[in-house]
């Protein structure tokens, strides 16, 4: 066992790499839940993110595509979850469990020619002089710009969610369909871009797992990070900020276990590997017993369907 | 355009009709998917569903398609139990895989005593391991309210590297000069799960799918507890006047599905996989909630289900040999089926009128 080989520094900065892609994924899932949509699909949108976005990075050369194709493509998967809840009145538990099995076969299907391909790398923001301060430098200034514009993407959420008037509209829709609907708001149109952004955000995430967090494509690549995205959502009790929190809380983690793993610390890997997950649990656990305030703060019409009868 | 109108109640030709039209519906979508592959989408369509019933290798293959329903049957059977009450149990890969530990574990234990006692004492156990992962959802969401669709979801990862742990550790073949993987059960006749009758596929997994299909049915049809389900399910409020204890009936509806996957498990290691690998778990508990969903969560319902889920294995395989197509495009075909059943529900629930002319 060898701790001393854990630079402190280091591990900071390498978990605010690791929490990128359930940090987007989860704030996406975020505005579709204020919105009083359940989109459990997050994992299948990912996948398909990190395949399209790992596709077009590869062919076109440019990582900056790269996301962008990512983004896209998870949207277009969304938009079938949108079809079919918002229009089709499918069940949102069963359609959001459907998007993940059908991106965890589409993705693998699509990946079969890209398996062990280096995708083109993506370079560091240029701090210049800031990024040669000691400590400070590595763990702020020496990352890839997708680090940043998650954390602006947070930021943006919160503005919007708080102090603009489509915020107040997202938020009304997803506390009482009812009343935003006769009000005048138009109900389906808002969920359905709320959807759609939902499913931009998880493939943002996805594609940075494969083109910058791993960096490669295989199978099942993103090992249920949708899912844990999902209960960061429920951490941060439906709050931009507290998902920046939990999204480093877990990044924290599993840097920790590898770190851990590789320091040959007297734990079984397969334990130290298996930590996220109940970590996962336990925090849940917390988050939504009595004296939790998750079900509290829940978008009251989560999960329901709405079908205007006039 | 046009408006949709609810029912007043479901349409009850539409919801047998729904789940013929959603395979249809894939099977076009599938071909279409197929011929972007670059394979004759009717070739493709012919080998998964029609060669593995009535083409040269029907003998064999049907026993195949036993073999792979019977897990199916009875995980999506369990399953179907909750969902109807609104108990979103995702997690049966975990329980199928902590089902197959157990019972796989008390048999090695018991290696190489020959008594007709160990099977069934290993069909206990691998149903108590699958009882005992979906426990944890189950006390978690009656004691803390925590979701359960996310602990159960959870623990499938928990599972797997318990799996892992198990097929390189605590359950290796102590005389397998190393290599990952437990013992393997055609060497311990006590232990294995053989075909009843030989080369039928028919072994105990697919003995118990039938035995479960008639108790879940009469279960729904006849027990207060089928009622008590079927109530949660379709009027929540209603449910709580009549006295519906939530939390027995969440225990109950994941314990029970919990055992069913452990059953499933124990079966699959025992009889077809043979030995607890890494990789032995392939999918069906997540499978399992397509063909739930296709047999319209009724049991009878979900025995064609599985049988017509089970061709999709077969003739996938038969056509990832034979036509070079993509194990994984039989797996986004699978997807894309829930995808269409959920999208055709909508009949059975609404009517559709069509305008002419006027603006909506």
């Amino acid at each position: 066992m060898d701790l001393s080989s854990i630079n402190p520094a280091v591990l900071i900065a390498s978990l605010m790499v690791a929490a990128v892609p359930i940090m987007l994924a989860a704030i996406g899932e975020l505005v579709v839940e204020k919105s009083g949509v359940l989109n459990l699909g997050v994992e299948g949108m990912m996948i398909i993110g990190a395949i399209c976005g790992f596709i077009t990075a590869v062919e076109t050369g440019s990582p900056f595509l790269g996301f962008i194709g990512g983004a896209v493509g998870a949207a277009v998967l969304s938009l079938i979850f949108a079809l079919l809840t918002q229009v089709l009145q499918a069940n949102q538990v069963a359609t959001g469990l459907a998007l993940t099995l059908f991106g965890l076969g589409l993705s693998s299907l699509m990946g079969q020619g890209y398996v062990g391909i280096k995708p083109p790398a993506t370079g560091m923001v240029p701090f210049g002089p800031l990024a040669d301060i000691p400590v400070l430098g590595r763990v702020l200034f020496r990352h890839d710009p997708m680090v940043y514009i998650s954390i602006g993407i947070i930021a943006a959420v919160w503005a919007t969610l708080k102090f603009t008037r489509m915020g107040l509209i997202i938020r009304a829709v997803g506390e009482s369909h009812d009343a935003a609907h006769a009000l005048g708001y138009k109900v389906t149109r808002i969920r359905v871009l709320a959807i759609l952004f939902g499913g931009a955000m998880a493939g943002l995430g996805g594609a940075y797992l494969s083109l910058i967090r791993v960096p490669q494509w295989t199978d099942g690549v993103t090992a249920g990070a949708g899912w844990i995205a999902l209960a960061i959502v429920v951490f941060a009790s439906w709050r931009p900020w507290r998902v920046l929190i939990g999204a480093y809380l877990f990044g924290g983690i599993s840097v920790l276990q590898l770190n851990l793993q590789v320091a040959n610390v007297p734990i079984p890997p397969e334990y130290l590997s298996m930590s996220p997950y109940v970590i996962t649990i336990i925090v849940l656990v917390i988050m939504s017993s009595g004296r939790g305030r998750a079900a509290l703060n829940a978008p009251a019409a989560l999960g329901q369907n709405f079908h205007a009868a006039r | 355009m046009f408006t949709l109108e609810k029912r007043p109640s479901p349409s009850q030709f539409w919801i047998w009709a729904t789940p013929v039209l959603a395979v249809a519906l894939t099977m076009l979508a599938g071909g279409g998917l197929f011929a972007l592959l670059g394979k004759n989408p009717v070739d493709a369509i012919r080998t998964i569903f029609w060669d593995p019933l009535f083409g040269e290798f029907a003998f064999y293959l049907r026993g195949q398609l036993l073999v792979k329903a019977g897990p199916l049957i009875l995980i999506a059977v369990g399953l179907s139990l909750g969902f109807r009450a609104g108990i979103w149990n995702i997690g049966a890969e975990g329980q199928y895989i902590m089902g197959a530990i157990f019972g796989a574990g008390v048999g090695l234990a018991m290696f190489p005593t020959e008594s007709r006692w160990i099977f069934p004492v290993m069909i206990v156990a691998g149903a108590f391991g699958g009882w005992l992962w979906a426990m944890i959802p189950a006390i978690l969401k009656t004691r803390f309210n925590t979701n359960e669709i996310l602990v159960s979801l959870m623990l499938v990862y928990v599972a797997q590297t318990i799996l892992s742990k198990a097929a390189t550790g605590f359950l290796r073949n102590p005389e397998g000069m190393g290599f990952p993987g437990s013992r393997n059960f055609s060497s311990f006749p006590a232990a294995r799960n053989t075909d009843l009758i030989a080369g039928s596929g028919m072994h105990w997994g697919v003995v118990a799918a039938f035995i479960t299909v008639i108790a879940a049915y009469v279960l729904l049809q006849r027990h207060i507890l089928g009622f008590q389900i079927k109530l949660a399910g379709q009027a929540p409020r209603a449910a709580r006047f009549a006295g519906v204890a939530p939390t027995r009936l969440v225990v109950m509806c994941l314990g029970i599905s919990g055992a069913l996957a452990g059953l499933a498990g124990m079966f699959e290691v025992t009889g077809p996989a043979g030995q607890v690998t890494i990789d032995f778990a392939s999918g069906y508990g997540f499978t399992a909630i397509i063909v739930a969903f296709l047999g319209r969560l009724n049991p009878l319902g979900i025995l064609l289900a599985g049988l017509v889920m089970a061709l999709t294995y077969v003739g996938g395989e038969m056509a990832s040999t034979n036509l070079g197509l993509p194990s994984a495009a039989i797996q986004a075909f699978q997807g894309m089926l829930l995808f269409f059943l959920l999208a055709v529900d909508l009949l059975s629930n609404y009517r559709i009128r069509f305008l002419k002319g006027r603006a909506v």
